[in-house]
């Protein structure tokens, strides 16, 4: 039993030791089979968490047998397991579908860089949901971090370079600015235990310093997890990094930087009620109906499909913080619920693209044409997970949209609510543009000669295919999940 | 077997179905056997359901929960029993009639076409027997998934063109409207299962029914009605036995079937005839049916013609129901069966015409009477119908319809019925005199040619003797649809 | 005003400024990271301020001593200043492979040439 007692410091702790191994390897089949072995492993140990917390309530984890709130507490509560396990699974699939794309994109003396800063980029992404302290947080923020711009720049595209400095200057600022926000709030409650900070930040919510961390820690959360306007780092970043490196990254990175947003702004700040004040509800609701607009309106307009569903990333975004901003029970649901179906939907999306890449050597739109015929695998399930994005019943992305447009109307926002129905009809736009090529035009020269993805790629993206089509038929276990972390979340709001 | 185990096979019969059809892609005497053989076993299936619904069983089945506390289910009821009743078994004499036309057309991709067109059918059964309006939306859109294909099979230009007006607009409406009122629904009556007399009685006010029946019935653009009504137009690009069964029946009356299931069994006739909540739909209604009557006077081409006609007829079931009357409620859910059989009769004529003469425009149509004798009687016996004349089924329908009207004194909805009937026979019956009393022009468009391929004959000569004899025999028809107004 | 109690925090302000300035209005890719590097340090001035008590010593238990400064944050920043120091490092390196790639590290040229590409 005593190994089910550390299950959440062996969580963060046994790809943060895989990463080094694979970098002393140096042979990239060795490496692949072990970060194939770790993500499995994180996989089961975050299910079994997320099993645990749904029996017997939140898992407190004192590291190094230090009492919080003065030694770092690693803190499972249904929200922190339910990112756990969408982190692992993403990381999981990708790592199944990794050994042939990265063969093909990165050259081989590469490769097992690419292996290392995977793992590297897991741990820190697990870390950063799985930590009660926030501070620590902020450590787990930077290794994911360094290791995504890394992830980034080894795209085979030069472009891939400025993309990912230009993440990095960015990335750094938000990172940078949450610290100063940290800092702030520890400079007045002299504590950084996130649940002790929600417990004695409310007593000094009338200074300026407090108001000014929050501040802060909106703007830099805000950068991490491109929320519209502050999402111009990721476009790029998405479209020029290796292909498997966005399918992972889509599906975890800003998701993991919502949950941020969540457990800090909200958990932290919820009882002060310095959010209703300030107007955050308010103002989250027109950035993320904005995003809304902008990310799909653009998304319609991009040649390259990689930087298509980027943008289409954005809107996503969107929609999470929409669910956020009504600061409901049934809202926090939706949002938290959209995370996990996002992921799914959109790592499904990003793997069909890289086997595209793998076969037809682009993602522009027009290398696309009549695609449908010669990989009819990748572009079914390219198929089912964009009707998924639309919104099609028996997909999650119906459950996601049930449940926002529910909130919305139940908090009386009716405009708000056809608002997001209409954005939807956007994603129809860009989703079915690429249907139309794939399936109606007429196969080119080089498409002609084109054959379906290996299997070690196509078996990964069904695998999420599959995901999206079952827990959109049976919505009620991931619903269950979202509702207890929102109910909890929502309980520490002042009204 | 039992009924529980009827419901679910009348959905997976023809889910299963295309298993064997697409196998059998290289054999195309084999695929359309297998057609054949599921629509054929669907009818049975249906057809059993029927009997134990004859016999006052009302079967409940409950798949799964999809949401907490929103289960997939479904019920039987006499409305949707006609609904599969009819689609089921116009499956049957449309696959009969496609062999004839695909292979007379030289179609390609014909197994993607037999494919599509049986995961229609099956959700199609499941908006017959849907149980609540969270399944009946679910295949609402699986419907409109399904179809696209079917409508953009040409693959041209001009059908892309059609199959993005066809999604826009049925996704579009669906998702914006449609699911918003669902919702709505769901938070103010707390269930979406459909009960005899609604679920929504006392629960919200007068303005909220109001205005949640108007996004409802805009939510349902299944019903094209006006200004949501392009897609069915643009969607006859189609092959005609999609033009036929899916856009004259299937998917059409599932738009209609809705917004009467929407009407009985969600809000309930007696909520909306207390705030008068239909008034408006009756004058919209009302427009369609004119103004669609007068845009197919100005279509010369055969199937544009009949899909303003097609529009035109949908709204006399829209307009039926509105006025909430229960003879003109019984005489909407006699409209969605007599007119399937009328106006399936009618496309397959236009189809067998296209295949037999490669005439698609009603002004090439001069003397092909005697050429194809037994295609156009049987138009004749169409277009009888969508008049409302004996000794067809239209006829049976439209008289519940004017009788409901007059008696709720609904004068608006009865000088309509009456206007657009003499627009009917106005646009309809040049057509059949110019076939058998004009001469052949000589454009130098012919050649000589008889009746289109013998399965699409025998097909239409089928329907066209449906759409008499339930003239003759309307016992069944009018026993369900009466039920749907508690008349046994 | 107490202005010299809050110098340090003036000094906060002032370095986070130019820092942000210099990220935000350079086109020297170096010159950004110079930039970012200030920015950084601002943040580690800013903690190290907020642990020092007037009149504590550092926190070494003796006797008659009753004033100890805080040296949590001074800890802490030990780790963002490590965490300072690889950001660096991995944007220096990235600003080498570009000049390697596109011959330059100037803003507006890699725009033009990346422009180029895209046509």
């Amino acid at each position: 039993m005593r190994l089910v007692e550390h299950l959440p410091a062996l969580l963060v702790v046994v790809p943060l030791m895989a990463a080094p191994v694979c970098f002393v390897m140096r042979r990239p089949v060795a490496a692949w089979g072990i970060s194939l072995l770790v993500s499995w492993s994180c996989l089961a140990m975050a299910v079994g968490l997320l099993a645990l917390v749904m029996q017997g309530g939140p898992i407190s984890y004192l590291l190094g047998g230090w009492a919080a709130p003065w030694g770092i507490e690693y803190r499972v509560d249904a929200l922190d397991a339910f990112v756990l396990v969408i982190v692992a699974a993403i990381g999981a699939i990708v790592a199944l579908a990794a050994k042939r794309s990265v063969e093909h994109e990165i050259p081989e003396e590469r490769r097992y860089l690419f292996y290392a800063m995977f793992l590297l980029c897991l741990c820190g992404l697990l870390g950063m949901a799985i930590t009660g302290d926030a501070f620590n947080l902020f450590v787990f923020l930077e290794i994911s971090s360094l290791s995504t711009y890394v992830l980034v720049g080894l795209g085979r595209d030069r472009r891939a370079l400025t993309a990912a400095f230009r993440y990095l200057v960015i990335g750094t600022i938000g990172a940078t600015f949450y610290v100063i926000g940290i800092g702030l709030a520890y400079m007045m409650t002299g504590t950084l235990n996130m649940a002790d900070l929600a417990v004695r930040l409310p007593d000094v919510a009338h200074t300026t310093t407090v108001q000014a961390a929050l501040a802060f820690l909106v703007i830099g959360i805000g950068i991490k997890m491109a929320a519209f306007p502050l999402h111009l780092w990721l476009p790029n970043a998405y479209a020029y990094a290796p292909s498997i490196s966005t399918a992972f990254l889509a599906g975890t990175a800003t998701k993991v930087s919502v949950y941020v947003f969540l457990r800090v702004v909200l958990g932290m700040f919820g009882g002060t009620g310095l959010l209703k004040a300030a107007a955050v509800p308010d103002l989250l609701m027109v950035i993320a109906l904005i995003g809304m607009f902008v990310g799909s309106a653009v998304a319609i307009w991009q040649a390259d499909l990689k930087r298509s569903f980027a943008y289409s990333s954005v809107a996503q975004i969107g929609y999470i913080l929409f669910g956020v901003s009504l600061l409901s029970t049934t809202g926090l649901a939706a949002g938290i619920v959209h995370l996990f179906n996002h992921a799914l939907m959109k790592t499904a999306i990003f793997l069909a693209l890289t086997a595209v890449f793998m076969r037809t050597g682009s993602v522009r739109i027009d290398a696309l044409a009549g695609i449908g015929r010669r990989m009819p695998l990748t572009m079914v399930a390219f198929l089912v997970a964009g009707l998924s994005l639309i919104g099609v019943p028996l997909t999650v992305g119906f459950v996601s949209k049930w449940y926002l447009i529910q909130a919305a109307v139940e908090a009386g926002v009716w405009p708000a609510a056809v608002l997001v129905l209409l954005s939807s009809l956007l994603a129809v736009v860009y989703v079915w543009r690429v249907v139309e090529v794939a399936w109606f035009h007429k196969a080119t020269e080089a498409t002609m000669k084109v054959t379906e993805a290996p299997l070690t790629v196509v078996v990964p993206t069904w695998v999420l295919c599959a995901a999206v089509v079952w827990f959109g038929l049976d919505a009620t276990g991931t619903m269950a999940v979202a509702r207890t972390a929102a109910s909890f979340l929502s309980q520490g709001i002042a009204p | 077997m039992n009924e529980t185990t009827l419901v679910l096979l009348a959905i997976l019969v023809p889910l299963i179905g295309v298993v064997p059809i697409v196998l059998a892609d290289r054999l195309p005497n084999l695929r359309e056997a297998f057609s054949l053989i599921t629509a054929g076993l669907l009818f049975a299936v249906v057809f059993s359901l029927w009997r134990l619904v004859d016999q006052g069983a009302r079967p409940e089945v409950v798949v799964g929960e999809m949401l907490p506390g929103l289960p997939i289910a479904f019920s039987v009821e006499p409305l949707g029993m006609l609904f599969a009743l009819i689609a089921s078994f116009l499956w049957i004499v449309t696959t009969i009639y496609a062999i004839g036309y695909m292979r007379g057309h030289h179609e390609k991709h014909q197994t993607r076409f037999y494919a599509f067109f049986a995961v229609a059918i099956a959700s199609t059964m499941g908006i017959a027997l849907a149980g609540n309006m969270l399944t009946l939306f679910i295949f609402y859109e699986a419907l409109t998934i399904s179809t696209f294909p079917l409508v953009t099979h040409a693959g041209t230009e001009q059908a892309k063109r059609a199959g993005r007006l066809y999604l826009g607009l049925l996704l579009g409406t669906s998702i914006v409207f449609q699911l918003l009122a669902i919702i709505a629904t769901w938070i103010i009556a707390g269930t979406l299962t459909f009960a005899d007399g609604g679920i929504l009685a006392g629960k919200a006010s007068d303005t909220v029914v109001a205005v949640l029946f108007a996004i409802y019935v805009f939510g349902i653009g299944k019903i094209a009605i006006m200004p949501f009504h392009r897609w069915l137009p643009a969607a006859m690009v189609a092959p005609t036995p999609v033009s036929a069964l899916l856009h004259a029946v299937a998917v059409v009356k599932a738009g209609v079937f809705t917004v009467v299931k929407v009407t009985v069994y969600v809000f309930g006739v007696d909520l909306l005839v207390g705030i008068d909540g239909a008034v408006w739909l009756q004058w919209l209604a009302a427009f369609t049916i004119i103004a669609a009557s007068i845009v197919a006077l100005t279509k010369d081409n055969l199937k544009a013609r009949l899909a303003y006609s097609t529009i035109s007829q949908l709204s006399y079931v829209v307009l039926a129901t509105a006025v909430l009357a229960p003879q003109s409620v019984m005489g909407a859910a006699l409209h969605i069966a007599a007119h399937a059989f009328g106006k399936i009769t009618l496309f397959f004529a236009a189809g067998a015409i296209m295949v037999a003469s490669h005439k698609t425009e009603v002004s090439q149509l001069a003397g092909i009477g005697r050429r194809m004798p037994w295609t156009m009687t049987a138009f004749a016996i169409g277009a009888l119908s969508m008049i409302g004349v004996p000794p067809t089924a239209g006829f049976v329908s439209k008289w519940y319809i004017l009788q409901g009207a007059l008696d709720a004194g609904q004068i608006v909805a009865v000088a309509t019925v009456v206007i657009s009937t003499l627009l009917n026979a106005g646009y309809f019956l040049p057509i059949v005199y110019a076939a058998f009393f004009r001469k052949e022009t000589a454009d130098g468009h012919h050649h000589e040619h008889g009746e289109a391929p013998w399965p699409s004959v025998l097909a239409l000569v089928v329907t066209a003797t449906g759409t008499v004899i339930l003239f003759l025999a309307p016992g069944a028809m009018l026993e369900l649809a009466g039920a749907v107004i508690g008349r046994s | 005003m107490e202005i010299p109690g809050l110098i340090n925090y003036w000094a906060v302000v002032v370095l986070m400024m130019a820092g942000l300035y210099t990220v935000v209005a350079r086109g020297n890719l170096v010159k950004k990271i110079i930039g970012l590097n200030v920015f950084q340090i601002s943040v580690f001035v800013l903690y190290i301020t907020m642990g020092k008590i007037t009149g504590g010593t550092a926190p070494i238990l003796a006797e008659g001593i009753r004033t100890y400064s805080n040296p949590l944050p001074h800890v802490l920043i030990l780790t963002a200043i490590v965490v300072g120091v690889a950001t660096t490092a991995l944007g220096l390196a990235l600003v080498v492979r570009i000049q390697e790639a596109y011959g330059t590290i100037e803003e507006d040229e890699l725009a033009e040439r990346e422009a180029e590409e895209g046509a």
